[in-house]
Order: structure tokens, then sequence, then C-alpha cells
């Protein structure tokens, strides 16, 4: 019943720590007009704009949609602001297909971003709250004990997280726009450095960064005109369920199983590991991978660090399901980005267009964001063809 | 006037704003009974899974939670993790540990912090025991609780953890 | 255009201050009414969930994830979150029911603006290198684009205090209504300046509350056997940031959306605005050639109670109120966002 929608072009900023030369609005400008160089198109052919951003309170701007507004030639046109948490990137992409995917408009921009280096995300995360205990936990303290627990349960061995630090930064080493340009680094520099929440080092979490990211999607007839290959959407879905609950499974949340089985089905998936080419997926911190691919279908339970171990998610090694060849989340997380950049990146190896980390002959991606205490899930499929 | 000046690429624009914070009135149940040094959990109708601390609503039902049901302040390590970053205003020193300890009677975690234990020895199912502040510095707050330390209790199957009755290991 | 219905409408009543109520509380009796009205148990019996909220008005970040808490999201549900108005969340959850993922969802909006110094918060809406540093807040923002109105003779301060004589007076028929009752146009002109040449009635009280709505496809509306009303048409459409590049005795972006929202197509009975300000009434009125024919604002508007995040949804709830009780065959609601109207929303609503 959806209209067929496609993404017709991707722009991004290079990330980096500090963009010290442009504003906020600057940023975002400079990656919606990449995306309408890409797509060959000019403001005037955007009908609606769709922004999504991480909390309000990284950089203290309140509702920045109202600001950015002239940035992103918005005037006189529909603006529309989500929020998900750490999805949303991925959520934002998904409002913003369906702005097509409804029929209501043929062709919109959507912008992700965030400005880490004029923001305090550590404080932003963290807020001591009035009559709680002040822990200054942050991601990292709140995702390592779940991780601790997804090792006792699959008996994985010690290093399999330090493997997806070195396999992603040799990745993002292929990825000129990717913050972290790690091409010399090894297990042993991983393993030597500082443990932060153990059992995560300091080269096993992401980084902090400045980036925007942003798309064209557009109609069936319109991807059609449009000069570069399209990305067809093949498969959307969200999910959420509660922080906390009885009987919660944290380690593989039940919401994004019930998301991928959701966006597989829609896609033609019955096995994703066969089926896909390759997959961006959110890898805040490097256990997430093993995880991740049993949470997704890619491997059964308990066998996640297995693919990981032989190389199946590598570029480099020649694996057969690369994950995360644009370097993930470790190379680059402007957090209100991260989840588009994943949707875009996936977007580019089905359009041939990724450059020195194409995944070859790729013709079905999957697209992937996770927020909040891992409870939002956002994902998609795309595609080369229709169908 | 000359005409080289520096540019200026940033400002520093601070921004200070004042918030009058209350409580929920299922979280200000909760804390009129941590102020008395009682830890107190609340029971979903629906479920029957007891929450603490409890936030209002049972997350998987939908419901209020208004039955309460006082609970021990001894806990079980769900899972943990060492720290080696510092918390500001707070003497514990890095490295140290954060855990999501389940205390006898709930049936969810709460996160807090463990000491006088060896980091290297903390463990998933291990038993533990609030360490309170002296009792004239008690407010409406969890860091009433200083920090939980281990017991010689045996550990507790993993899974079991969540399920242990208020009384806990004596049926 | 796949015909969307609105079947249910429920809000909490406006008070200045709701004191020890978290967001789930806050949230959980509305969202209880909602669903009794149609005869559902909980989030589960609907295919979508959005909402809309702001952190900045409790002052703490991820204030909406508490809100999940409140929904029975257990097995997961598709749901979503737009940091605006929840009018907004209504406009994402008809593109899902259009896009056909979904029969029917549940939009709902919380504010709980008490905790701080609303008109202060929201001057960091403003641009972050060049306006948020100055510390212009809302009433003085306003104050400024009723100076430009006064002073070009668009209109008079008799006609303000018109406006709110005349939302206090149908407030009195509103329960959820916090500023109500029979005041003359003379009590109001002869109260002192708050911010000049804004009088506080001339201003929206700070309202802490919640509310909630449940829109579908016709099929579900009938195959729920509820009353219900048509969304006929929807858009929205921003305007410049800049202040000084709009003018602000108009409200451009309005008359836009209207026109895109097929207002024309036939007579508006009753007109749902969220005007803040006395003097916007005035603006959005005439933006949008209301006669006298149009009822303006029967519930008292929000300068009654203003639920931020929340009563743009609520005027299109009220709307929805007169259509379903026979009272109005046609109406729209506006919902705005941003300084001096930068940023409208407007829904036609028809009877079934």
């Amino acid at each position: 019943m959806a209209n067929l929608a496609a993404v017709v072009g991707i722009g991004q900023t290079k990330y980096t720590t500090k963009r010290g030369d442009v504003s906020i609005a600057g940023l975002v400008r400079e990656a919606a007009a990449n995306a309408l160089q890409d797509a060959g198109l000019d403001w005037d052919d955007i009908e609606a704009v769709i922004i999504g951003k991480a909390p309000d309170m990284f950089e203290g701007v309140i509702m920045p949609e109202s600001y950015l507004t002239d940035a992103l030639g918005c005037n006189g046109k529909p603006m529309l602001r989500v929020h998900t948490a750490g999805s949303v990137g991925g959520s934002t992409a998904l409002v913003a297909a369906s702005h097509v995917q409804s029929g209501t408009f043929k062709r919109v921009l959507t912008v992700a971003f965030e400005k880490q280096s004029e923001s305090n995300a550590m404080w932003a995360l963290s807020t001591p709250q009035p009559f709680s205990v002040h822990l200054n936990a942050g991601a990292g303290g709140y995702f390592a004990p779940i991780i601790r627990e997804y090792m006792r349960r699959s008996e994985a061995p010690y290093d399999v997280g330090i493997k997806v630090a070195v396999k992603d930064r040799l990745h993002g080493a292929r990825n000129p726009l990717a913050h972290l340009q790690k091409p010399d680094i090894t297990m042993q520099e991983v393993e030597d450095s500082f443990m932060l929440w153990d059992p995560l080092r300091f080269l096993e979490a992401c980084p902090s960064s400045d980036g925007a990211c942003a798309m064209v999607i557009a109609s069936e007839d319109l991807a059609e005109q449009s000069p570069k290959p399209p990305a067809w959407i093949r498969g959307v879905a969200m999910r959420s369920e509660p922080t906390m609950y009885a009987g919660r499974d944290e380690v593989s949340p039940q919401a994004g199983r019930d998301c991928a089985a959701d966006v597989y089905q829609q896609a033609g998936i019955t096995d994703p590991r066969r089926d896909l080419d390759c997959a961006e997926v959110y890898v805040p911190f490097s256990w997430y991978e093993p995880m991740w691919l049993e949470n997704l279908g890619f491997a059964p339970e308990g066998e996640g660090w297995k693919l990981t171990m032989e190389g199946a998610t590598s570029l480099d090694e020649g694996g057969d399901i690369p994950w995360n060849p644009s370097g993930g989340v470790l190379c680059s997380n402007p957090i209100g980005a991260s989840g588009m950049i994943r949707f875009a990146e996936a977007a580019r190896q089905v359009r041939g267009d990724a450059g020195a980390h194409q995944v070859e002959g790729a013709k079905l991606a999957l697209g992937h964001a996770y927020g909040g205490g891992a409870q939002f899930f956002s994902m998609w499929v795309v595609g080369s063809e229709k169908s | 006037m000359s005409e080289e000046r520096e540019m200026i690429t940033g400002i520093e624009a601070p921004i200070y704003l004042q918030y009058t914070f209350t409580a929920g009135s299922a979280p200000a149940r909760f804390l009129s009974q941590v102020k008395k040094g009682v830890l107190t959990g609340q029971r979903c109708p629906g479920c029957h899974n007891v929450y603490c601390p409890p936030r209002g609503s049972c997350a998987a039902c939908g419901l209020p939670t208004e039955e309460e049901v006082v609970l021990s302040d001894k806990a079980t390590v769900q899972s943990f993790t060492i720290v080696a970053i510092p918390i500001p205003n707070n003497p514990i020193e890095p490295p140290y540990i954060i855990a999501n300890l389940v205390p006898d009677g709930s049936n969810i975690s709460f996160i807090h912090l463990m000491s006088e234990c060896v980091n290297e020895e903390v463990h998933i199912g291990q038993r533990v025991q609030a360490l309170w502040k002296p009792e004239e510095e008690w407010d409406y707050a969890m860091d009433n609780i200083r920090y939980f330390k281990p017991i010689d209790e045996p550990d507790v199957p993993v899974d079991r953890i969540g399920t242990m009755p208020v009384t806990g290991w004596e049926d | 255009m796949q015909q969307i219905a609105i079947v249910a409408y429920q809000q909490t009543d406006c008070v200045s201050w709701a004191g020890a109520t978290n967001e789930v509380e806050l949230i959980m009796p509305v969202l209880r009414r909602v669903f009794d009205q149609v005869g559902l148990a909980n989030a589960q019996d609907v295919d979508f969930v959005c909402s809309g909220s702001c952190d900045y008005l409790q002052g703490a970040a991820f204030a909406f994830v508490a809100g999940v808490d409140a929904l029975g999201a257990v097995p997961p549900i598709k749901e979503s979150h737009v940091e605006m108005d929840a009018a907004w969340a209504l406009y994402e959850s008809m593109l899902k029911i259009r896009m056909g993922h979904a029969k029917s969802a549940l939009v709902y909006g919380f504010g709980k603006s008490s905790p701080g110094e609303l008109p202060i918060v929201l001057s960091q809406q403003l641009d972050p290198y060049y306006l948020a540093p100055q510390w212009v807040d809302t009433i003085s923002l306003a104050a400024m684009q009723a100076r430009l109105m006064l002073d070009q003779g668009l209109i008079t301060e008799r006609d303000m205090a018109e406006v709110v004589a005349r939302s206090r007076s149908n407030a009195l028929n509103n329960p959820h209504a916090q500023l109500s009752g029979d005041i003359s146009v003379d009590e109001l002109l002869a109260q002192e300046t708050y911010v000049s040449p804004l009088r506080k009635s001339d201003c929206p009280p700070v309202s802490d509350g919640a509310s909630a709505v449940i829109i579908c496809t016709v099929e579900q509306a009938v195959e729920w056997g509820v009353p219900y009303a048509i969304i006929s048409g929807i858009d929205h459409r921003i305007e410049s940031h800049n202040l000084a590049m709009r003018d602000l005795t108009d409200s451009v972006s309005t008359r836009q959306a209207a026109q895109v929202a097929g207002m024309a197509d036939g007579h508006v009975d009753v007109a749902e605005l969220y005007a803040p300000f006395s003097h916007q009434e005035i603006i959005l009125t005439r933006a949008l050639g209301l006669g006298e024919d149009t009822q303006v604002n029967p519930s008292g508007g929000v300068l009654a109670g203003n639920l931020m995040m929340a009563s743009g949804l609520s005027r299109i709830g009220e709307v929805f109120n007169r259509i379903t009780s026979g009272e109005a065959r046609r109406g729209i609601a506006h919902a705005t966002s941003g300084p001096c109207l930068q940023h409208n929303l407007v829904t036609v609503v028809e009877s079934a």
C-alpha cells in the first residue's frame, strides 16, 4: 500500500572533533547542499524538510528547527523535527520517507546533525537529577554491565570487542569522511588502551564528532529521472519498549528483534546473512557488534561473536557480510546524525557509490539505529532494484 | 586603525536556568520511606511485579503502581562494571564498581555503587548489603545509601536473580 | 487522499502547578480516559503511537522516554516522538496511516512548564549565536509584535482586551480551563501593563497538563462504532527565524497552510486558534479571513490555559468535540511554534 520511494541524493560533512569554521547552521547547510548536488537538484526542488538530532540539551538550542529553517531553504515549506533519542538519525529518515511513501509529497530533504564541540553531551546524558544518586555513568557506564552479561551468557573470548574495534577503524581508514583515521591500528594497541568501564577500553568506544548527514528522498517517478542510481526503500520499521520492566532482556531487546523481523518481512528477507550484502549497524561500543549480530538474526543466540572472530563482517578479510564498511559509529559519532549516517551509508552501497569502502556488487543493505536504554530501534532496507 | 584583527570564531554563552524540581507522587512516597532508612517497592496490579525505585507505573502494563512493599536492603548483583572515571563531588576513588542491584523482594534492578570489595572478585549473583550514611545525614535521596558491600551469603543462580523474596534466602 | 478520522480526545485540567506529578503520572490518567472513550485497553490496541514534548520545559533530557512507561509498551510497539507540539505528532501519525503502515494511532502531548521560568527558558529557542545570548524572552518578543500593530493602527488596546474578555467568558464552558470568568473590557484596560504594551491578561498562563487524541481510518472508526469526525486536510508551513525579515503583523504561513489544507473548500463554523497572546488571535483571524460567522476559540483558547506541547493537539480535539456534538459541521484547528507565530499548522475537520 505504501508508495515506492528512493534515496536520490546523499550528502555528508567530514566528521571531525571540531568544525570551528562553521556555525550549526553552516554545518547542516553543508550536508544539505552536498545532498542536493549529489541529486542534481536545487533548493526549490524540495517540498519539505525533516530534521532530527539528539536532545536539545546537548548544544543548548531548544527546538532548533526554528533557527535552522533559513539555512535549509525551508521558509514557506513544512518543517518537522523528530526526536527519538539515539535512534533519531534513523527515525528521522523513516519519517522523511513516510512523507513520500504516503503520497503526500514527491521530494523531501532530511538532515540529521550534532555539533558536539559546541555541546556537552556527557553532562546532558547524566544531568544530576534531584533525589537520585549521581553516578555520572554516561552511556558507557550504562552499557558496560549489559555487555558483561552478554559475555557471561555467550562465553565469548575476551578479545571479541577488540577485534571489532580494529575492524571498524580499518574500514574507516578507507572512508575519507570518517573522523578516526587509524590505518595502523592493531589488536595490541586496543588491548593496551585505558580501561574506562570494564570491559570497555578507550579504543573500544566511539569518538565525539561534529557532523551532519543529509538525504533527498523522492517518489518513484522522480527517482527514475535522477542522474545517479536511486537506492530504493524496500522496508521501514520502528519499535520501542520501556527502559525498565521485570523480565526485560537487555542483552537482546525484544524491540530490536521485532523491528528486524518487520523490516525483513517487508523486504522479502528470510536469512539476513545470506540475503543482505552488507549492513550499517549502530555499534557505538565494540561488543555491540556480536550482540546485534544475534539480535538482528545474522547469527544464532550466543554465536554472534563467532562471525566477528572468523572475519565474516570484515571487508578487509573478505567477509561475506561486511558490517559497517564506512567505519561505523566507532569511527564517527555526531550523535544525532549517527543513525542517519548508517541509513545513508547503506544507501551508498546499493547505489555503488561508496568509493574505497564499497562492498563489491552490493544490491541489498540494512541500515540500523538504536537509542535510549537500547529501547528505541529504527531500521530500513534499501536496494538497487525496486523489488 | 590596524587592519590586522583576530577573527572571532566563537563565543561562550553559558546558559543558567533554574528549575524547581518536584518528585512525582510515586517517587515521593518512595523517598519519604528512604528518609526513614527503609527501601520500598511498588507492585503492579496487573503483572504483580515489584518495582524499585518506583516511577509511577508498571512500564510493561501501563498501569499505576499503588501497593507499597517494604524491601530488604540486601540485594543481588545482576550486573556491574568497573569504572575509571571519577564522579564529581563524590569521594569514591576510581576504579570503582557501578552495579545493577536487585533488592530482595523487587523484580527489577537499580543502579548504585559497590565498595569495600575486591573489584576483580565482584561477580554476577553476588550478595550485597547497603551501607547507610549516619542517620542524622538521611534525606529524601537514594544516596542515603553510600554504597553496597559484599556479604557472606551463597551466590544467587543467574536464573533466580530478580525473583528473591523479601526475606532473602529463607523461603 | 485516504480519509482519516478522529475518534477520541481527552485533556487534563490546565493547572498552574502539577506538583508531585512526574511525566508518567501526568500522562497516564489522560491516556486511560482516551482509551476508555473508544473501549481500548492500552497502546497494544492501536497500531502507532506518537507524542510531542519538550525536555527543556522540565529541565531534564529524555523526558519523553519516561512517557513510554505510561503506554503498556510490552510487547514492543511502533512509537515515535517529535520535540514539538503534539499537533505535529498527529501530522506524523497521519503519514503513517496514509502509507498503510497503521490503521490507528494514539497521539499525545504533555508539558510541565511550572518547574522553570517558561518565557526565559524559551529564549533559548532562538539563534544560539546572535539572539539566545541576549536572553530575549517570548513575552518581550510578543510585546514588540503588539507594539508594531498598535503603532501601525492595526489594532487598539481595546481590541486586545476584547479578545481576553471573550476568552475568559467562553472558558466558563470549558471544565479544563485555568482562567475563566466574566470580566469587562474596561476592567481589563484598567490593569497595569506587565511587559508593555501587554497586560498580564494579554499573556497566556503557565499551565501543566497533557492531552491525547486517537485517529484512525474511517473503516476502523466504523468498526469501533464510535462517533467520529473527518480530517479533510492538514498542512503546516514555517517562516524565517529572522524576525526582521517577516511581517510580524500578518501570518503568511498560517494562510498558506490553510490554503493547502483546503480551508476554503467549505464554510468554517468554528476555529480553534493557538494564539498565546491576545493580539495574535487578531493576527490569525485576519490572516485566515475569518468572518463574523465563524466562532473563534469557543473553548477559551490558550489564553485560558496553555499546555505547552499539548495545546496544539487540544485545539484539534476541541473542534472534534464541537463537530461530534453537532454544534458545528466544519472547523479548523491551528497550532503554532517558534517566536511570534513562526511556524503554523492548520487542520480542517468536518463532520462524517
